[in-house]
């Protein structure tokens, strides 16, 4: 590629592609991706209720069961569910991206992908279109979890914001899941790559401020979550759910630090995916 | 039971426990989950111990030591009952129907493995997490009770899994159940105390046979070797195996019939 000139080599015909039609050619193909990712949904609902359904059930079973946490002294919020919310959305966002390396170990089972990697498509469009496509998934799950969360009696304590960082925590949680699974995916190429996803995520999630707050924890847990990224993620998630007086409250000091995690672990998930992509290819 | 139907039956028996054992990829997630989440949980929740309604307690874990049993009994027993689904499905079942095998050994030859598994499970929970502070109170006869009712968990989940198997033929099927267990599991005292949840979710735990299941192990634990915490860790599991053993058993025969 000649990026001086903004031009281009088709490797097959050895025809020069100008950088904006290589650009339109992604774009493309990734629009497309993205389609057939949600007619697969509308499709196949039965591979999507689960993502719905399991956000619901974490807010529902957490709040009910847990209900006692907030009697303790220091705990952000004095509603359960205002703390639980955001774990189910976050829960719900890291398994709609991991399950975007379920659907891609399917494809790749099924000879599906490797049509896709014939066809002359742009090789991020392969990665670009999908996450794109869980995003859509995700904000569907959102909404849906900020209603059932109102019903159950989840307030904003920062008005439109609350839902805006909530939203935003979600779908960087999603990226970086769907970066990490399409990854992962790309390396195995078989199930055995799908159970180290659930795990990883599932553990990293949990390491992390997802059940209680960093001055509730003791122990190992306490040490380890606060180093963990997902840690700012969640403070970013929560920081419009809890109470005004709290230390966790909507401020740039609590929402920075979530965003500069979902910025570095995005980048460094979607170049893993992208490297391991490169490396089918070669 | 004739002579010739027990020497089967420990057999079958022989066999299930083998490919358990034999399968560490499949049956140490069921152990390693629930050790997770005892450790997790006790960071988590240590300080909850003081909170009003929780019982009185040395630390979290030993609350929580019959929440990690039970938890790792009921994914077990799944896969205890996948094993037989997959029986089913590539033909190990009609093999065994084929020769002139006592028919209820099939499903009791299985169950027994999931019961092994149970004991030996429960036994390593209590052992894993006794130096971290769970401590059993009914002591060494508590102990060898907490085993018994593990086992008979085991039992009775296994044999509704069963059920489920004989009926669907699929293992997937009885996969699919884990979700439900999963929840069942969440809206029981597993994890908090009955006493420290409020209205409907108070209702719903009271209702549900896992936090039965629980608070029977849990009352070894907590309330030392007593008439009435022996005949809960026991009784219950007890009362739900049998029920549970009747309606595996009808499934069988309907099985049996259709073949």
């Amino acid at each position: 590629m000649n990026t001086a000139t903004g031009t281009a080599t088709n490797a097959s015909t050895g025809t020069m592609i100008h950088q904006q039609d290589l650009h339109t050619t992604t774009m493309r193909s990734a629009g497309q991706l993205i389609k057939r990712s949600l007619i697969n949904t509308r499709r196949l609902p039965s591979a999507f209720i689960p993502t719905l359904a399991m956000p619901i059930f974490n807010m529902v079973s957490f709040s009910g069961t847990f209900f006692a946490l907030t009697k303790l002294p220091g705990f952000p919020t004095d509603r359960s569910v205002n703390w639980f919310m955001p774990l189910g959305l976050a829960m719900g966002a890291a398994f709609s991206g991991v399950g975007l390396g379920f659907s891609l170990i399917r494809d790749l089972e099924n000879g599906f992908y490797d049509r896709l990697r014939m066809s002359p498509t742009s090789r991020i469009s392969l990665i670009v279109g999908p996450v794109l496509a869980t995003w859509i998934r995700v904000t569907l799950v959102a909404i849906f979890v900020f209603i059932v969360g109102g019903l159950l009696g989840a307030r904003p304590t920062a008005g439109l914001l609350s839902y805006v960082c909530s939203l935003v925590a979600a779908l960087g949680i999603s990226t970086i899941g769907a970066g990490w699974g399409l990854g992962l995916a790309f390396r195995f190429q078989d199930m055995r790559g799908a159970a180290i996803m659930q795990m990883s995520i599932f553990l990293t999630m949990f390491m992390s401020t997802a059940q209680v707050p960093l001055n509730v924890m003791t122990g190992w847990l306490h040490a380890v979550a606060r180093v963990n990224p997902v840690t700012n993620i969640f403070r970013l998630s929560r920081s419009g759910w809890v109470n005004e007086s709290s230390s966790g409250y909507m401020s740039w000091s609590n929402v920075y630090g979530g965003l500069i995690a979902i910025a570095v672990l995005s980048v460094l998930s979607l170049i893993f995916a992208v490297r391991s992509l490169q490396k089918i290819d070669n | 039971m004739t002579k010739n139907s027990i020497r089967q039956t420990l057999a079958l028996g022989k066999r299930s426990t083998l490919e358990l054992f034999r399968q560490p990829a499949v049956v140490v997630p069921s152990m390693i989950f629930p050790l997770f989440f005892s450790f997790l949980g006790n960071s988590s929740f240590g300080r909850t111990t003081s909170l009003p309604g929780f019982p009185k307690v040395s630390s979290y874990l030993q609350f929580q030591l019959a929440g990690t049993i039970v938890q790792g009994v009921l994914f077990g027993s799944v896969t205890g009952a996948a094993a037989l689904a997959t029986d089913i499905e590539n033909g190990f079942f009609d093999r065994l129907l084929a020769s002139p095998t006592s028919r209820t050994g099939i499903l009791f030859g299985r169950l027994a493995g999931s019961v092994l598994f149970g004991a030996f499970s429960t036994a390593v929970f209590i052992f894993a997490l006794l130096p971290f502070g769970a401590d059993v109170s009914a002591g060494i006869r508590g102990v060898i009770t907490m085993i018994i009712s593990g086992a008979l968990i085991s039992l009775a989940v296994g044999a509704l899994m069963s059920s489920v198997a004989l009926k669907t033929g699929s293992s997937e099927a009885v996969q699919g159940t884990f979700p439900l267990l999963f929840i069942l599991l969440f809206f029981s005292s597993a994890f908090f105390p009955r006493e420290t949840m409020s209205g409907i979710y108070k209702t719903i735990a009271g209702l549900n046979p896992i936090s039965h299941l629980v608070e029977g192990i849990r009352a070894l634990s907590l309330d030392g070797f007593t008439a009435s915490a022996t005949a809960r860790a026991v009784l219950v599991p007890l009362a739900i195996a049998i029920i549970a053993l009747f309606i595996a058993n009808a499934q069988l025969n309907k099985r049996l019939r259709s073949n």
